[in-house]
C-alpha cells in the first residue's frame, strides 16, 4: 500500500466539504463519535441536514464565521491506498493556503458547480495547481443532479476548461461528473449517467499512477546532518562518518561515483546505511545515511550528485514567488533569509519583473511590489551558492521558502524557473 | 521493501518523513528534547529517533511530564526503555508544581491533573531552556490538531495561535526563533492510529502490557470505563466491577478510559481498530469531552 497526497480546492458552495465528508464516510474514516458531534452541532444551529463541513472546520473562529481559514489535513485509507487530503479553502484571500497544500500534493481535485461552470476561481485554482506542478489534476464537475445529469452540460464545461488549461501547461487532466450529495460517481459508478464511461472519483484516486512522478533520474542528495558516533563503545564506530539526508532525486547505489558540491571533489559511495542494515539502493523519499570512500570535508547544506549530472550552483535566481504575509511587501531591495533544501542563506530581491493576475494570467509589469497572496516573477541574489534545479524538473531542489529576518515568519514561497 | 517500480509503502514514506523532521531539528536547534510518556505514540516516536541518528545515540534528552497518577506498568516500561537506550530522562512532576504553589489541585469528583500538566510542561521547557520539543501528536486525533503545523511555533508564553501559523511547504521547515520562544515538533503528524499499530507490528516494538486485554477493576462514568485507583473520587452510584479491558491511549489515570476488548496481541488490536467506529480520543478521553473546542483551548494555553 502506498500513499497518495491530494489537495482539494473549491468553496463551500461547490460542495467540497460534502465531497470530502462523503469520501471519509464511505471509506469509514469518519467515526460515530465525530458524526454524532457534527449532528449535535447541526441540530443546535437549526440546520436541517447534517452539515459535513463541520468535520473539517475545526477551529473555533471557523465555526463562528462559517469559513475555513487554514489547511486542514484529513486521512483515510482503502485496501489499495492511504490518502492524505490537504483541504484548502477556496476564497481568494487564501491563495497562500492553497499553495501550501499543493506543494506536497500528487494530485489536486478542483470542484466546479455544474450549474455555474468554469468560474474565475476555478481558473485560479487550476493555475496555482499547475504553478506548483501538481502532477495530476481532476476536475470534478459537481451537482450533476441539479442539471439533470446532462452530458451536454458536462461536455460544455470540459471543453471550456480544456481550452483554458492548454494555456497553463496543465499536467494529466481528468474530468469526472459527480454528485457529492447523492454519491454519484464518487465511490462507485453512477447509474444516473450511463453516458459516462470513466472511473468513479475514488477508483481514479486509488489507481492513478504516481510512482514515476518523482524524479528518479537526477541524483540529488542534500546533506542534512553529519553522523559521528562520539561515545560509541564499539571501536569500529570510532571512525564512522555518515552523511544523513532524504534523497531528493535519482537512485543511489553503493559503488556509484559521486561528486560533492561545493568542493567539486569526486568519490564513491561506500555504503548506504540505515538502522535496519545497509541497503542496495536509495531513491526518493527515502531517508538514509551515506558513507563515502574518501575523506572529504562535508557539512549540512552541501549536495551530493553524479559527475555528469549536476545541479546549478547559483547565486542569481529567477523564480515565481508567492507572497504570504500582510505585514510587509516584497519589492526591489527587500532582504530575506532563504531556505532551499538543507541550505540557508540570505537573499536580496534585485528585481520584480511582473506581478501575475492569477485570475486572468495578465502580467502587470508596472507593479512595484507583491502583497499578501500575490504572485510574481522575481530576481534574487543569494549570499552563497545554492544547488538548484528548475522547479519543473524537481520540486524538492527547485522550491524554496523566504523568511522575514525581523519577525522570523515564513513570508514567501518560491519556484525556480531559471538559475545561473 | 524495494520494488523495481520504486513504489514505497506507506509506513516507509511516513518513517522517512519523520526521520527527516528529526534530523532537521537536531541540525537547526540548540536544545531539543523529546516528550516520552511510555504511551504508544511516544514509543514509536522514540524508535524513529533511534533510527534517525543510528549508529550514534539520540542527541537529545527525553522528558516525561508526570502527573503522579500513572499506570505502574507504564512507568516500569518507561524506565526500562530509557535504560536500554542509555538516554537521559527528565521527569517534570505535576506534584512539584503543586508543592511549589504554581498550580492548585482540582477537587471534587471530576478532579484531574490533566490541565495542570500545561504549567509543569511550560516551566520545564523554560527551566531547561528547550527550544524544540518533540511531541507524538497526530493530526487524525482531533480536529484542532488537523490544522496544526509539523513545526508548531509557540511564543514566550507557550501559546499556540491557530490563526497565525507559519506556512509549511514541501519538506522545508522554518526553525527560526527568538530567545524564550520554542517550537513544538510533531514528526508523526501524518500517521493515523492504524499506521502506529501497523508500525508497532512491523518493527516488533514492545509496548506496555495495559494496551493488551487484561482483567481490571473498573467503574463506569459518562459511558467510559475508568480504572478504580487511589486518585479518583467515586460516587456511590459508580460501583466497581471486574471487566476484561485494554487501553487505546495511555494518559493520566484519572481521565483515561479503558475499552472492553479481548484483543491480546498486536494483530488482534489491529483487527479491532480496523473495525471500530469510535475515535480513540472519543472512546477514552474525558478531557476532550469537556467541550467542542476543548483540545483547541488547551493547546492555545500550551498543552502538548
Amino acid at each position: 500500500m502506498d500513499i497518495l497526497r491530494f489537495a482539494t480546492a473549491g468553496s463551500v458552495d461547490d460542495g467540497k466539504s460534502t465531497l470530502i465528508g462523503r469520501l471519509l464516510f464511505d471509506s469509514k474514516a469518519i467515526f460515530e463519535d465525530q458524526l454524532e458531534a457534527v449532528e449535535r452541532t447541526s441540530r443546535d444551529r437549526g440546520t436541517e441536514y447534517t452539515d459535513l463541513s463541520l468535520l473539517t472546520d475545526g477551529l473555533r473562529a471557523e465555526r463562528e464565521q462559517g469559513i475555513t481559514i487554514d489547511v486542514a489535513y484529513r486521512y483515510f485509507a482503502t485496501p489499495k491506498r492511504k490518502f492524505i487530503i490537504a483541504d484548502t479553502p477556496g476564497h481568494i484571500q487564501y491563495t497562500r493556503n492553497m499553495v501550501t497544500g499543493a506543494s506536497t500534493a500528487d494530485l489536486a481535485i478542483i470542484l466546479i458547480d455544474a450549474r455555474k461552470g468554469v468560474l474565475e476561481q476555478s481558473r485560479r485554482h487550476a493555475f496555482l495547481t499547475t504553478l506548483l506542478r501538481v502532477p495530476h489534476l481532476v476536475l470534478a464537475v459537481n451537482k450533476m443532479d441539479l442539471v439533470d445529469y446532462s452530458q451536454e452540460r458536462f461536455e460544455e464545461i470540459r471543453e471550456e476548461f480544456t481550452s483554458f488549461a492548454s494555456k497553463l501547461n496543465a499536467p494529466d487532466l481528468t474530468f469526472i461528473p459527480i454528485s457529492a450529495l447523492n454519491g454519484d460517481n464518487v465511490v462507485s459508478r453512477s447509474e444516473n449517467m450511463p453516458w459516462y464511461n470513466g472511473s468513479s472519483l475514488l477508483h481514479h484516486l486509488e489507481n492513478v499512477h504516481i510512482a514515476s512522478d518523482r524524479n528518479l533520474v537526477d541524483v540529488r542528495f542534500p546533506v542534512q546532518y553529519v553522523i559521528r558516533p562520539q561515545r560509541a563503545t564499539d571501536p569500529a564506530l570510532h571512525d564512522y562518518r555518515g552523511y544523513a539526508g532524504q534523497v531528493a532525486g535519482g537512485v543511489l547505489k553503493p559503488g556509484d561515483e559521486v561528486v560533492h558540491l561545493p568542493s567539486g571533489l569526486s568519490t564513491r559511495i561506500a555504503s548506504i546505511d540505515t538502522f535496519d542494515g545497509p541497503v542496495e539502493e536509495a531513491f526518493p523519499p527515502m531517508s538514509v545515511t551515506l558513507r563515502l570512500e574518501d575523506d572529504i570535508d562535508i557539512s549540512r547544506g552541501d549536495m551530493i550528485c553524479r559527475p555528469n549530472n549536476q545541479p546549478q550552483a547559483a547565486q542569481e535566481l529567477e523564480a515565481m514567488v508567492c507572497w504570504m504575509t500582510d505585514a510587509s511587501k516584497l519589492g526591489p531591495r527587500t532582504k530575506l533569509t532563504i531556505k532551499h533544501t538543507t541550505r540557508t542563506a540570505r537573499a536580496l530581491v534585485r528585481d520584480l519583473h511582473y506581478r501575475l493576475d492569477v485570475n486572468t494570467l495578465h502580467r502587470d509589469e508596472a507593479a512595484a511590489s507583491l502583497g499578501l497572496n500575490e504572485i510574481g516573477r522575481v530576481s534574487l541574489r543569494v549570499t552563497q551558492p545554492l544547488f538548484v534545479d528548475d522547479y519543473a524538473r524537481n520540486r524538492l531542489t527547485g522550491g524554496f521558502i523566504l523568511v522575514d529576518e525581523a519577525t522570523n515568519n515564513t513570508v514567501g514561497a518560491g519556484m525556480i524557473v531559471e538559475a545561473r | 521493501m524495494l520494488q523495481r517500480d520504486y513504489t514505497t509503502s506507506q509506513l516507509d514514506v511516513l518513517e522517512a518523513e519523520a526521520v527527516h523532521i528529526m534530523r532537521e531539528v537536531a541540525a537547526e536547534f540548540e536544545r531539543p528534547c523529546l516528550l516520552f510518556s511510555g504511551g504508544k505514540d511516544s514509543i514509536v516516536m522514540l524508535r524513529v529517533a533511534e533510527k534517525a541518528f543510528w549508529p550514534a545515540p539520540i542527541p537529545f534528552p527525553l522528558m516525561h511530564v508526570d502527573t503522579g497518577h500513572n499506570f505502574p506498568e507504564v512507568i516500569e516500561f518507561r524506565d526500562r526503555r530509557v535504560a536500554e537506550l542509555g538516554a537521559r530522562l527528565i521527569v517534570a512532576s505535576v506534584q512539584d508544581s503543586i508543592d511549589a504553589g504554581r498550580v492548585v489541585e482540582e477537587t471534587g469528583r471530576r478532579a484531574s491533573r490533566n490541565r495542570l500538566q500545561t504549567t509543569t510542561l511550560l516551566d520545564a521547557i523554560e527551566d531547561n531552556e528547550f527550544d524544540a520539543v518533540f511531541g507524538g501528536a497526530r493530526r487524525d486525533e482531533e480536529k484542532a490538531r488537523a490544522k496544526e503545523r509539523v513545526f508548531s511555533f509557540r511564543d514566550e508564553f507557550g501559546q499556540w495561535d491557530p490563526k497565525n501559523q507559519r506556512p509549511e511547504l514541501w519538506n522545508l521547515y522554518n526553525a527560526r526563533l527568538r530567545k524564550g520562544e520554542n517550537i513544538r515538533v510533531f514528526p508523526l503528524s501524518n500517521w493515523t492510529e492504524l499506521d502506529i499499530w501497523d508500525y508497532i507490528r512491523r518493527e516488533g516494538i514492545e509496548i506496555p502490557p495495559i494496551y493488551f486485554a487484561h482483567t481490571r477493576k473498573v467503574f463506569e462514568r459518562d459511558g467510559m470505563l475508568l480504572a478504580d485507583n487511589p486518585w479518583i473520587t467515586r460516587g456511590e452510584d459508580e460501583p466497581v466491577f471486574d471487566a476484561v479491558v485494554r487501553y487505546r491511549t495511555v494518559g493520566d489515570a484519572t481521565c483515561t478510559g479503558a475499552v472492553e476488548s479481548a484483543a491480546a496481541t498486536v494483530e488482534e488490536i489491529i483487527e479491532e481498530i480496523a473495525a471500530t467506529r469510535i475515535t480513540e480520543r472519543g472512546a477514552t478521553r474525558a478531557d476532550d469531552r469537556a467541550s467542542e473546542a476543548a483540545m483547541e483551548d488547551r493547546k492555545r494555553e500550551g498543552y502538548f
